[in-house]
């Protein structure tokens, strides 16, 4: 997270207005608002991580966002971030579609589902793959809706969104330049700035 | 003072202040001075940054917390909240409450002599609006040297003197905690409160309220209205669940014609006595007209968002999912609000089945996020202090 938090942190303006969908306990926009004096605001549906985030400090709304982000008027945030939140909510699509309609750019962040291990456990074992990242057995996993980097690029696509900026991580650094080559296979994770 | 438990103030006496001053109202009246009776409960620090305001609601008075005698059966009417290690903690700060001016613990209201005619006001007593308390509580943080509170905190018409703090004096606090309330109240219910209202005028003892000078009381009628009040703070659920379809006398065997007694009958009946035996009808109506009256944004062309865009302070929202009479619905409306006007909000919204009474119980979620919120608050008190 630590490599997500810095990643982001390039793409934020310094005393700009940013939203954290699913910002949990309120680390990233505590960190943002060290770093880059932002002014956040984030969403949750965790009630203990609610709770953290305001003891942090943080400006956090109790919310559920497949919901729809009513509450918020159009382009009131100047960056829209949604961490490794974007597999775990019902309709991934019109999340992307709210965030980009209440801040100028979007950032988000999420699990490769073609990783090579992924692909691996799935081939050769023949079972949803559980692993440190993904620790979930398939029937309790708050992830209902993995998806791929070609799959993230084909929906932005569908829907007209423009991709800006886009990294990519994997557990290991020397896997770089594998990683830059080919992101469907050997990415673990994904990071995407994106704009209407 | 052993008999007390160990998160309780314990026993403390009401204070009252007598204001000397002409006090103008919003209905364009005012009071030859007036006084206030308040409690306050922890201690004020030495660059008084620590205090907290309790804005109380409807029939609530300045006994929040806390015992006034060692036979007191109950405490005040938040101990759940108030008290050493609990959210409003008062080993971290001052906290004050007061019996809003229109009231019937001692405050100046109705009940009270006018000195010009020396006579009971009654229904005389001017009409009063959320900012006329929010401008009484404004003396009273004069008199106790508060220049800014640390939270303004209220729940249901508590919560709309917080949010008209807000807007009225925006530099003098620097959190408001608003707790099921509402930026206006619906038709629906306005249609309750009305309801209650004729319950009471037309009970012959309320003599067109003037009860107090004819020795007549309108006690049937303040019983009816507080049931009807009271069924709208409950939920289904949580009625459902403390009383269910139980008898408390009688049978539906065959063949017995003994009268039957629900055990939510004589339980409301019993809520709707004993507040007809210690409130005031006038105050009753007084308070009700005021939260009807109540509209945060009326004088900013109606836009909330406009009205928002005064206050300076940092908001804690907080709802509760079986409310139906401040619906989370109305919460959200503050939200957005807020939102609009760019302030610092945080919302929750309270699993718990107990209606719009939820407030006042200790639910253990809403016990966490205030004290979490309160952690904020605590740090706003200690960077202020000395500089």
């Amino acid at each position: 997270m630590k490599y997500e938090h810095s990643a982001i942190e390039q793409w934020i303006t310094p005393g700009s207005r940013v939203l954290d969908l699913g910002c949990g306990d309120g680390s990233l926009l505590a960190f943002l608002e060290q770093s880059r004096a932002v002014h956040g605001c984030g969403v949750e549906i965790d009630t203990a991580l609610i709770s953290n985030a305001i003891a942090k400090g943080i400006n956090v709304l109790e919310k559920n966002i497949d919901e729809g982000l009513d509450v918020f008027g159009d382009n009131s945030f100047d960056t829209v971030v949604m961490t490794q939140t974007l597999q775990a909510i019902r309709y991934p699509d019109r999340a992307l579609i709210e965030m980009l309609r209440v801040g100028r750019e979007g950032i988000v962040t999420f699990p490769n589902f073609a990783h090579w291990r992924c692909r691996w456990h799935l081939n050769f074992r023949g079972r949803m793959p559980v692993s440190e990242f993904m620790p979930y057995s398939w029937y309790d996993t708050p992830n209902i809706h993995f998806c791929t980097v070609k799959d993230f690029e084909d929906l932005c696509a569908t829907l007209s969104i423009r991709i800006l900026d886009k990294e990519y991580s994997s557990e290991h650094n020397s896997f770089e330049p594998l990683v830059r080559g080919m992101p469907n296979l050997f990415a673990s994770h994904a990071i995407y700035r994106i704009s209407l | 003072m052993s008999e007390f438990p160990a998160d309780s103030v314990g026993l403390v006496t009401p204070q009252t202040v007598h204001f000397q001053e002409p006090f103008e109202l919003a209905c364009g009246r005012s009071l030859s001075g007036f006084d206030l009776v308040y409690e306050t409960y922890g201690e004020l620090n030495r660059d008084a940054s620590n205090a907290l305001l309790i804005c109380h609601a409807l029939s609530g008075h300045h006994h929040a917390a806390g015992y006034h005698s060692v036979d007191d059966r109950k405490p005040g009417w938040w101990d759940s909240c108030i008290g050493p290690g609990k959210p409003f903690d008062t080993n971290k700060f001052f906290v004050v409450s007061c019996n809003n001016i229109g009231g019937c613990h001692g405050s100046t209201g109705p009940a009270s002599i006018n000195p010009e005619t020396g006579e009971v006001w009654g229904r005389d007593f001017p009409p009063l609006r959320a900012r006329d308390w929010v401008n009484s509580q404004l003396l009273l943080a004069q008199h106790l040297g508060i220049d800014c509170w640390a939270a303004v905190i209220g729940g249901s018409l508590g919560g709309m003197q917080a949010m008209r703090w807000s807007l009225e004096y925006p530099d003098k606090l620097k959190h408001a905690i608003v707790i099921a309330s509402a930026m206006k109240l619906t038709a629906q219910n306005i249609a309750f409160n009305e309801t209650a209202r004729q319950a009471i005028s037309s009970d012959p003892g309320f003599a067109n309220g003037d009860y107090l000078k004819t020795g007549s009381r309108p006690k049937d009628g303040l019983a009816l209205a507080r049931m009807i009040g009271h069924i709208t703070y409950l939920s289904d659920e949580s009625m459902g669940k403390k009383f269910g379809r139980e008898l408390r006398s009688g049978t539906f065997m065959r063949g017995s014609d003994e009268e039957i007694e629900f055990q939510v009958e004589s339980y409301l009946r019993h809520q709707g006595e004993v507040f007809s035996d210690n409130f005031d009808a006038n105050t009753y109506l007084l308070m009700g007209r005021a939260l009807d009256y109540f509209d945060l944004a009326r004088e900013y062309n109606d836009d909330p968002i406009a009205a928002f865009q005064h206050a300076l302070c940092d908001f804690l929202v907080i709802s509760f999912t079986t409310d139906w009479r401040f619906a989370p619905e109305r919460s959200r409306e503050i939200v957005e609000a807020l939102l609009g006007a760019r302030k610092n909000v945080s919302y929750a919204e309270i699993e718990a089945k107990e209606g719009h009474d939820a407030f006042l119980m200790p639910i253990p979620r809403y016990i966490d996020v205030l004290n979490s919120y309160m952690v904020r608050v605590f740090q706003a008190t200690q960077t202020g202090a000395g500089s």
